[in-house]
């Protein structure tokens, strides 16, 4: 019983993170209705600027969280003005383009990092990296704990910024419908620039969460890019609410798989959850309830 | 009557080509290059001519090395007889997959097609009594020399280019075509898109899982990394056709030679004349060719051949009615 309770909380914590990854996809995905596959390559690129951060500046990498995700929002708002929204106007016989587009800069990416740093694992170890305390008998990881406790409090930003905001009213206008929003006088295109920037900034603050855990190398990106997609998909496209429940679901269902079945198939357990949900649920969780 | 000259001209090269260069480098590349013009033209089938625009064709890669494979590691019997089973057990596969995939559209469906390649890659390299895992698969060559892998690729692409052109030209291209244009439509003029996208996806994955099994014959290795791989099969299958052209026939094949020479070229340095760096890089250079393919040749060579030429004679080319677009 008491394996089971740490498993789930152990679950839980990452799960928080998880969800700020895939909240930042599925925002992507309901303003630009496309998957972008380079979100956990531009994840790894916030690692890699809070890495050097923290190496040469001596800069915790919870401050970082001022500098990383802003730098990504910016590198996000570049990609999507020049890369991917002339792609709308090429008319094409695969209208996929900007999906492919997107790998392609995933790899870019990945393979620039390779390029300055080496495929050599790198790790931050702060004085708390390896803190933990109890409380009864579970024991919470002190880095986790803090990143998750961060990583919900950025969720509750985002809320209050789409829900409250004129700017994030517009966002949510674009999504649902983007010919509407235009003629109400929303300037779509840097909407949806702002989107894709803030998606950005939502994988690189997870990045940032996540280095104090997690090691750090060029590859990094490519697995988190599919844990997003299985929340994206697992929640419902477009969902933000979604988006978290999925994340907390998929959290748990890694941890629950790495302790009870085999640590090395953790990854796949987010696989068979997304086939499951494709063959059983294609419009994820959204469609069991009306938000 | 010029284009058929030049097809004619092209072919009968390829055919002189292992008698005329001996190194058996080059004729290594041309030999995989042979390879992607079939996995090439399949995912075309599938995704330029019906529209399903598949981002995991890597699985009937996969699983047509691994028939081929397996024949050796299991059965005991060469691997030659997985060219006979790999195609079949791809087609299988295939129908499967439809069977899960087809009822989703858009990227729901390119995503799954992404997830289900990936889960298979896992499963190979984690039910290691089956497939050995990351041990991968060797075998020993039946023949040292290249030639005789070349013109067996050469048969394959051959009967590959010639088998789709025919369908494409039957009344099932029309119904493919049918599908990819709008496929509620077609639905309701009484073409059963189940049926049709289902005779596409195993005509594809069919040729695709040939290709792996003589990848399993010619390389002798295999490994779930290699065949399976998302980047460097079922994304340069992608590239192989749009940068050919997608939705045309001579695209792909085009595509495959392009894409090939290319990444050769970054990988051993422009063949060694540029700096030592550049090796390095190319996995970035392949990266780059993504990402300026499909920003500025969308519709790839043949497909935007005419517009290709008209910066050659400087003349206004009207967009001719009867292409794609």
């Amino acid at each position: 019983m008491e394996m089971f309770i740490q498993t789930l909380v152990a679950g839980v914590l990452i799960g928080g993170i998880y969800a700020l990854i895939g909240l930042g996809m599925t925002l992507i995905m309901g303003v630009m209705r496309i998957i972008n596959l380079a979100h956990g390559q531009l994840m790894m690129v916030a690692m890699y600027i809070t890495f050097l951060l923290y190496q040469y500046g001596q800069l915790d990498p919870y401050f970082a969280l001022l500098i990383a995700p802003p730098a990504l929002f910016l590198v996000g708002v570049v990609i999507q003005k020049y890369f991917l929204n002339p792609l709308l106007k090429i008319d094409s016989i695969i209208p996929q383009n900007q999906i492919l587009m997107t790998v392609g800069i995933g790899m870019v990416l990945t393979e620039t990092m390779r390029f300055i740093f080496h495929s050599d694992y790198k790790s931050v170890k702060t004085s708390y990296s390896s803190a933990t305390f109890m409380i009864g008998s579970i024991s919470w990881n002190v880095p986790m704990v803090v990143a998750f406790g961060l990583a919900v409090f950025l969720t509750a930003c985002l809320f209050v910024f789409l829900l409250k905001t004129d700017t994030g009213k517009s966002v949510r206008a674009t999504a649902q419908n983007k010919d509407a929003a235009m003629i109400m006088g929303i300037n779509a295109d840097w909407i949806t620039q702002l989107t894709y920037g803030i998606g950005a900034g939502l994988a690189a603050a997870g990045g940032t969460l996540l280095l104090p855990i997690y090691y750090l190398f060029p590859d990094v990106g490519g697995p988190f890019t599919l844990k997003a997609f299985i929340i994206t998909i697992l929640g419902g496209m477009g969902s933000t609410v979604g988006a978290i429940v999925g994340g907390l679901v998929l959290g748990v269902a890694e941890s629950l798989g790495a302790t009870y079945i085999s640590m090395a198939l953790k990854d796949a357990v987010g696989m068979v959850i997304f086939v499951l949900v494709l063959v059983f649920l294609p419009g994820g969780l959204k469609t069991l309830t009306k938000i | 009557m010029k284009q058929s000259y030049a097809k004619i001209a092209v072919i009968a090269l390829l055919l002189l080509f292992p008698l005329l260069i001996t190194s058996d480098y080059y004729r290594h590349i041309f030999i995989i290059a042979l390879m992607w013009v079939v996995i090439g033209s399949s995912w075309n089938l599938l995704a330029g001519y019906t529209g399903q625009i598949s981002f995991g064709h890597a699985i009937f890669f996969g699983v047509g090395a691994y028939t081929a494979g397996l024949c050796t590691t299991k059965l005991g019997i060469s691997a030659w007889w997985g060219m006979l089973l790999g195609g079949p057990m791809a087609m299988l596969v295939g129908f499967l997959l439809g069977c899960i995939c087809f009822r989703l559209r858009g990227s729901y469906f390119n995503l799954a097609t992404l997830a289900i390649a990936e889960v298979f890659r896992l499963v190979a390299i984690f039910w290691r009594d089956f497939t050995e895992g990351m041990q991968g698969i060797l075998i020993i060559q039946t023949f040292r020399s290249k030639v005789i892998y070349y013109y067996l690729a050469f048969a394959l692409a051959a009967l590959c280019v010639f088998t789709f052109s025919r369908v494409i030209k039957s009344k099932w291209g029309f119904y493919f075509i049918a599908i990819r244009e709008d496929q509620d439509a077609a639905e309701a003029l009484g073409i059963s898109s189940f049926r049709y996208k289902s005779l596409s996806v195993m005509l594809s994955a069919f040729f695709t899982g040939l290709a792996g099994a003589f990848y399993m014959n010619y390389m002798g290795f295999i490994d779930p990394e290699v065949v399976f791989s998302l980047y460097f099969i079922s994304i340069m299958a992608i590239l192989v056709a749009i940068i050919g052209g997608a939705g045309t026939i001579w695209g792909p094949p085009v595509g495959a030679f392009i894409m090939v020479l290319l990444q050769e070229l970054f990988r051993s340095s422009f063949f060694g004349i540029a700096p030592k760096w550049v090796s390095e890089a190319h996995a970035l250079a392949f990266g780059l060719l993504v990402i300026l393919v499909i920003r500025f040749m969308a519709n790839g060579i043949v497909g935007d051949w005419i517009k290709i030429q008209s910066l050659w004679t400087r003349e206004k080319v009207a967009p001719s009615v009867t292409s794609g677009n």
